[in-house]
């Protein structure tokens, strides 16, 4: 059954698009993580043009974050100061974002930012979990037992001036390395269409020394307020978010995250994190195919306001 | 003599607003200006509504125009020696045509070209191929088919080769996504002086008000052309989204983002597991 996308000005066939989210969804819930990395490149392979695929991809990630962040904050595992902070650097980057966003879109680079962006971000990501996890997954086998190392309790962060205290990490720590992290993770969303949990999640842990049971409450709730924040802005500048686009993988995604979920509970962590790596790293390979392969056609069309 | 009607056959995909079509479409009209001098042919096209509205599940359709010829000589009718063609040719924008290159190994835009008017579609039908209707020179000079259309560079001090390789870059991308069309044997003629076109809408065919023209052919050489308008516009619910999109954003924006907070609180009561 076709749809009709009003931004996007295009048919598109409605199953395809619940699958998509459905799919999306279910990984987000077996992975927890937001899936706007994973829309985003999907939409593109579906010939959505990329400044909109980005745009509703921030939209969906508002809605596929909100629940997970709900939760966290009612069992408490949520850092508001630190989100809020958090959040100050993310609104900033979020604005930055679009201005180059709109900037690249008047160039015709767009698409080429987009593209490397992602084939540069999930290739390391991906490529540094796949390692990780092989490792972990052979000591298993080898029943050594995985050696807990505990990070450096300060590393050159926790030296810098204007620290803060926030008390449900139990953390003394300067805000400028979380307006920092906050704010190149709000570039991120408004120029890739993700909530950049995926890196936020480790910066936090690994940088800011975040207790863990902390991380992903606080991450979510900043990354709804950013996404949140992204799809407005890139509404009123850009008027590239397709709601009927968003609705459609909406719903999908929101149904599939819950089987996602349940499904994660019986795979092993470090499989989990295997899979996932995969995953991430045939998405970076496919997007790199497109920009190094020769394509079909040189010449591409855009249409200009009055000029 | 003039009749009229724009039917769109088979799917119920394009709905004809017909309020508008007024008494033109109310049958055989007699003309009001003077009967012209015998033996100059001139041709007359019609439709029944200069409205058509797509709404969301268009997915392109074949648009008839009727038209008829006045004047007509019996003989060379009998021979077959009156061609017909006619253009449907959509609203002008401008269009800027960008050539990817290697470097480093990436394709990326690097040069760029901007053309000014190029009309978003353009949609031909024809009685024959289009070579054995006239000379080249003629379809230049009347600047008819997809091939001759003129297109007007912004910057003109860009050399000619490099202007005219982005423009058959144009005109060969809008034919591949099908806003540029043609159809040959598209004209028929029904009697000696009654014919029907039928013209392809592409799924993507732009709104705004785009221009019907009708051109006759006697032995090959140019008679008279004769026009019509036809506004199309989107319908429905879509067009609304597209509006607000466009002209309320702010509001539009905030829309967006509280749908998206509402479906995750939603999808949290529907599937609760705490």
């Amino acid at each position: 059954m076709g749809i009709y996308l009003p931004i996007a000005e295009m048919s598109v066939n409605i199953f395809v698009l619940l699958t998509m989210g459905a799919a999306v969804g279910f990984l987000s819930g077996l992975f927890g993580v937001g899936g706007g990395f994973l829309i985003t490149p999907l939409l593109i392979f579906y010939n959505i043009p990329p400044a909109i695929a980005v745009a509703t991809g921030a939209n969906q990630v508002v809605a596929s974050s909100f629940s997970g962040a709900l939760a966290h904050f009612k069992r408490g595992t949520l850092d508001m100061k630190l989100g809020t902070v958090l959040l100050a650097g993310g609104i900033v980057g979020s604005t930055l974002g679009i201005y180059v966003f709109s900037l690249l879109r008047q160039m015709g680079q767009l698409d080429l930012l987009v593209s490397l962006l992602y084939v540069v971000l999930l290739g390391t990501v991906g490529g540094m979990m796949f390692v990780e996890s092989v490792n972990a997954i052979r000591n298993a086998r080898r029943g050594v037992n995985p050696n807990l190392k505990r990070p450096g309790q300060h590393n050159w962060i926790h030296r810098l001036p204007l620290k803060m205290r926030f008390r449900a990490s139990k953390l003394f720590v300067s805000i400028i390395p979380v307006l920092v992290l906050g704010a190149a993770i709000g570039f991120l969303a408004s120029i890739m269409g993700v909530g950049g949990g995926f890196i936020m999640v480790p910066a936090m842990i690994y940088l800011l020394k975040v207790p863990t049971n902390v991380v992903i409450g606080t991450s979510l709730f900043q990354i709804v307020v950013v996404s949140a924040y992204t799809t407005i802005v890139h509404a009123t500048t850009n008027q590239t978010v397709d709601i009927i686009l968003a609705m459609a993988l909406m719903v999908g995604g929101v149904a599939g995250a819950q089987y996602g979920a349940k499904a994660g509970q019986k795979l092993r962590g470090e499989q989990l994190r295997a899979l996932l790596a995969s995953l991430v790293l045939a998405v970076a390979l496919r997007l790199a195919y497109d920009l190094f392969v020769r394509p079909p056609n040189l010449y591409s069309l855009s249409a200009l306001g009055a000029l | 003599m003039l009749v009229g009607s724009a039917s769109l056959p088979a799917m119920a995909v394009l709905s004809l607003l017909l309020a508008v079509a007024g008494a033109q479409a109310q049958g055989p009209v007699t003309r009001a200006e003077p009967e012209p001098p015998a033996n100059v042919e001139s041709i007359q096209i019609g439709l029944s509504t200069d409205r058509i509205s797509i709404t969301s599940d268009f997915s392109g359709a074949d648009l008839t125009i009727f038209g008829a010829l006045d004047n007509a000589d019996p003989l060379i009718n009998r021979q077959g020696r009156y061609d017909v063609i006619v253009v449907l040719e959509g609203p002008a924008r401008p269009v800027m045509v960008r050539r990817k290159q290697r470097i480093l190994g990436v394709w990326m835009n690097t040069q760029s070209e901007i053309f000014v008017n190029v009309p978003v579609s353009y949609s031909v039908a024809t009685t024959r191929v289009p070579q054995d209707i006239t000379d080249p020179i003629n379809y230049r000079q009347l600047a008819l088919g997809a091939d001759n259309i003129y297109i007007e560079p912004l910057d003109k001090d860009v050399d000619t080769a490099t202007v005219k390789e982005f423009e058959a870059a144009l005109r060969q991308l809008k034919k591949t996504t099908g806003l540029y069309s043609e159809r040959i044997g598209g004209v028929q003629f029904l009697t000696q002086s009654l014919f029907r076109a039928t013209l392809t809408l592409a799924p993507n065919v732009p709104v705004g008000t785009h221009k019907a023209r009708a051109f006759l052919f006697r032995n090959g050489i140019f008679i008279k052309e004769n026009s019509a308008q036809l506004v199309i516009v989107k319908a429905g619910f879509e067009q609304s989204v597209f509006r607000l999109a466009h002209e309320y954003s702010l509001f539009y924006g905030i829309f967006a983002a509280v749908l998206a907070v509402f479906t995750g609180w939603l999808g949290r009561i529907v599937f609760r597991r705490d």
